[in-house]
């Protein structure tokens, strides 16, 4: 069986980050924005994945570094979800313009 | 005998008395602060006089000479091998002898106190500043090197200004208390500088190493301190002469004084305690306890003579014409320091008779002047006025303090067999061995001290004949008893053999009482006495006719000799307009405009900036990822 080429994880991995980029800079919904936030998350783990298997495959370091993320991931994702709610409940609304109160 | 192990307690009970009465004291035992002080410091008592017994008696003379014992020791602070600041417990002679006078006359004046500021609202706060002064004051004499008496030197101090703000409600009282601290400060910074000097060029701050360095001859410190000149006095001079100023503010010596008789707006008992019996002998004691080293420079010694004399002399001239009976014993008090400095100073290296009579006259002060401040406590206290022209005719209404005042009376002016008889005719004799100009003056200011003593006791208790409705009395047992445990000891304390005590070489000192010698002072003393008798044993004019014959001299003393006019004119005149305004002009507009310019230019930045915070999530965003890629352009292309 053809090994996939580096490259073409690097080039998804790359894609990844950049929607979830664009998603962070234009969305003004508060559940879009922590989504792009995830794929942005999850290209750094293709990433680490990928450099693990093909620059060390004796090695696991990577692999555990990908768990830790996706556990963090998970806490902070319970955490975004809590401000969220929280923003709602001030502000009848999850859009981050809304909540301007902390400009000068 | 093992002195550690009791006799840190001496000290530290007061001071656990201070910690408790002063955190607590007011919300939980305001009623019984006075008792809790008052045993706490009678267990001190009972401990300093277990230690004299041990020292004196039970131990006593090893290898001819009281033995300077150091019972406990540690380094506080050490800054190199050889400099270090300690804390110790030093016993020797003076410090046994001084424990007793504290630890007794505090306790008589915590007992007297529980009678004389009852019902007063801040009872324990008294009591907890008692306690503080009474374990700064043991502190101070126990310690065992200069920059421990240093820190116990400024705490009684700071206790003194306390007690004498008390009443701090009234503007007299607080102005005396700042007036007190800051000249005592004033000398106190003279004090540093000499223990610098000292320190620096003894290589030691402990007293036995700086003795045992300074006095022998042949060692280095001694030569370098000796050879090393300023302004072509040696710098031993220098150092001693500053110390005796921090010694000379501390006792209220000619022209330091001024502080002493507005001290007296204190409770009366807090003067008794710390303005005649203890905290103003603490400069006579320092130079007692650096007398060895004080006895190589003749200048230092000389200095001390000449302070100490004029400072006599004068109080004396001015308690003669003061009206206010607290200030008369304030000056009289002055006046008996200065007897007890410049014995000090005419001790030379052969005849040391003069450094026993001081600290003996000392010992013997302390009870008859605390005694005399306590009858005047009651006699204000029944009359409620401090001015002997509200007084008079008071024999009958007080009888016990009559009696008291008469004893303490006689034993200031030197009759037999009175305490002070014994201890001012030690001194009038070393004076007289040494020199006969001092013994003249010395002899005529004792004299003058007999005539104001019994100008005060005539006109209090003889003079006019007052009437007084319902009398109260002259108070419970707590004032009574002090003051004649005080009478007694004023009377037996002077047959005490005290140079088989106290002597400069720790040795034994033989002392005749040659009694032709003193047929002299007593004579001078009983004419003075008749003398004071003519003028005010009743009510006529002849003191004003006198005073008006005395015209400008009287009016002189009557102003203290313009000496607090003096200091006014210095301070206001000179030190604000000099040196107060432009210092404050510099602080007001270069110390405060650089710290207001550099406000101002941050505010006008902050105004500048300020369009950045939106309040936009994705603008931060924006600067973040900004900032993220500039970090990553400069680390990455840049940063070779």
């Amino acid at each position: 069986m053809n090994e996939v080429p580096l490259t073409h994880i690097l080039v998804l991995s790359t894609a990844l980050f950049f929607i979830g980029m664009f998603g962070l800079f234009t969305r003004r919904n508060m559940i879009t924005i922590l989504m792009s936030v995830e794929l942005i998350l999850n290209s750094v783990n293709i990433n680490f994945v990928a450099f693990n298997k093909y620059l060390f495959p004796e090695k696991l370091d990577g692999v555990f570094f990908v768990l830790f993320i996706i556990a963090i991931a998970a806490a902070e994702a319970a955490l975004a979800i809590a401000i969220i709610i929280n923003l709602y409940r001030n502000h009848q609304s999850i859009d981050v313009d809304d909540a301007t109160e902390m400009k000068f | 005998m093992n002195y550690a192990s009791y006799i840190f307690l001496i000290p530290l009970l007061p001071l656990a008395g201070f910690a408790l009465l002063g955190l607590f004291g007011k919300k939980y035992f305001n009623e019984s602060s006075g008792i809790i002080a008052t045993v706490l410091i009678l267990v001190s008592t009972l401990l300093s006089l277990y230690t004299a017994y041990n020292y004196f008696i039970a131990e006593g003379i090893i290898n001819g000479a009281y033995p300077s014992i150091t019972a406990f020791h540690t380094s506080w602070l050490s800054f190199s091998k050889n400099l270090s600041i300690d804390i110790g417990i030093l016993i020797d002679p003076i410090s046994v002898m001084m424990l007793i006078v504290v630890t007794f006359i505090s306790l008589m004046v915590h007992i007297f106190s529980l009678g004389y500021m009852k019902g007063e609202k801040r009872f324990a706060t008294y009591y907890a500043f008692l306690s503080l002064f009474t374990f700064s004051m043991l502190g101070l004499i126990i310690s065992s090197n200069l920059f421990q008496i240093y820190i116990f030197w400024e705490l009684v101090g700071v206790s003194s200004f306390l007690l004498i703000g008390f009443y701090f409600d009234k503007p007299s009282a607080v102005a005396a208390s700042k007036k007190a601290f800051i000249v005592t400060r004033f000398a106190d910074l003279g004090f540093l500088i000499g223990i610098l000097l000292l320190g620096y060029y003894g290589e030691s701050f402990e007293f036995s190493t700086l003795i045992r360095q300074l006095t022998d001859v042949q060692s280095s410190q001694s030569i370098a301190i000796t050879t090393g000149t300023f302004a072509g006095i040696s710098i031993l001079t220098w150092g001693l002469i500053l110390i005796f100023i921090g010694g000379a503010g501390k006792s209220a010596l000619f022209p330091l004084h001024i502080w002493l008789p507005d001290a007296m707006e204190g409770p009366t008992p807090v003067s008794a305690l710390i303005h005649a019996a203890t905290m103003v002998v603490a400069g006579v004691f320092l130079v007692a306890r650096l007398f060895p080293i004080f006895s190589l420079s003749e200048i230092a010694l000389s200095v001390i003579t000449v302070v100490g004399l004029s400072s006599t002399f004068i109080a004396a001239v001015i308690a003669c014409t003061q009206t206010d009976i607290k200030r008369v014993l304030a000056y009289s008090t002055m006046s008996q320091i200065g007897f007890m400095m410049f014995a000090l100073g005419m001790t030379g290296t052969e005849n040391t008779l003069g450094y026993t009579a001081s600290l003996f006259h000392l010992f013997t002060h302390a009870f008859f002047k605390s005694l005399l401040f306590l009858c005047a406590g009651t006699i204000i206290h029944f009359i409620h006025s401090n001015e002997i022209s509200a007084m008079g005719g008071l024999k009958k209404y007080i009888p016990l303090t009559h009696l008291t005042f008469l004893i303490a009376c006689l034993a200031i002016a030197g009759i037999p067999p009175f305490a002070g008889f014994f201890s001012k005719e030690e001194i009038l004799l070393a004076a007289y061995n040494s020199n006969k100009l001092v013994f003249g003056i010395a002899l005529l200011t004792s004299g003058i001290t007999a005539f104001y003593m019994f100008r005060l006791y005539f006109s209090i208790f003889y003079n006019k004949q007052m009437e007084i409705q319902n009398p109260h009395s002259e108070g419970s047992f707590s004032i009574k008893f002090p003051l004649v445990v005080l009478a007694i000891c004023s009377i037996v304390v002077g047959f005490i053999p005290f140079g088989n005590f106290v002597a400069a070489d720790n040795k034994i000192l033989e002392s005749h009482l040659d009694f032709r010698f003193s047929f002299a002072p007593v004579v001078i003393g009983g004419l003075s006495i008749l003398l004071a008798m003519y003028f005010y044993k009743n009510e006529n004019d002849k003191p004003n006719k006198v005073a008006s014959f005395w015209g400008k001299i009287y009016q002189a003393a009557f102003r203290k000799f313009y000496v607090d006019e003096l200091y006014i004119f210095i301070t206001k005149k000179i030190i604000f307009n000099f040196i107060g305004r432009p210092a404050a002009w510099i602080d007001k507009n270069i110390v405060d405009g650089l710290v207001n310019e550099t406000a101002r230019t941050i505010e006008k930045f902050s105004y500048m900036i300020k369009g950045i915070q939106s309040g936009k999530v994705q603008h931060y965003l924006l600067y973040f990822f900004g900032g993220i890629i500039s970090l990553l352009i400069v680390f990455v292309y840049l940063w070779k």
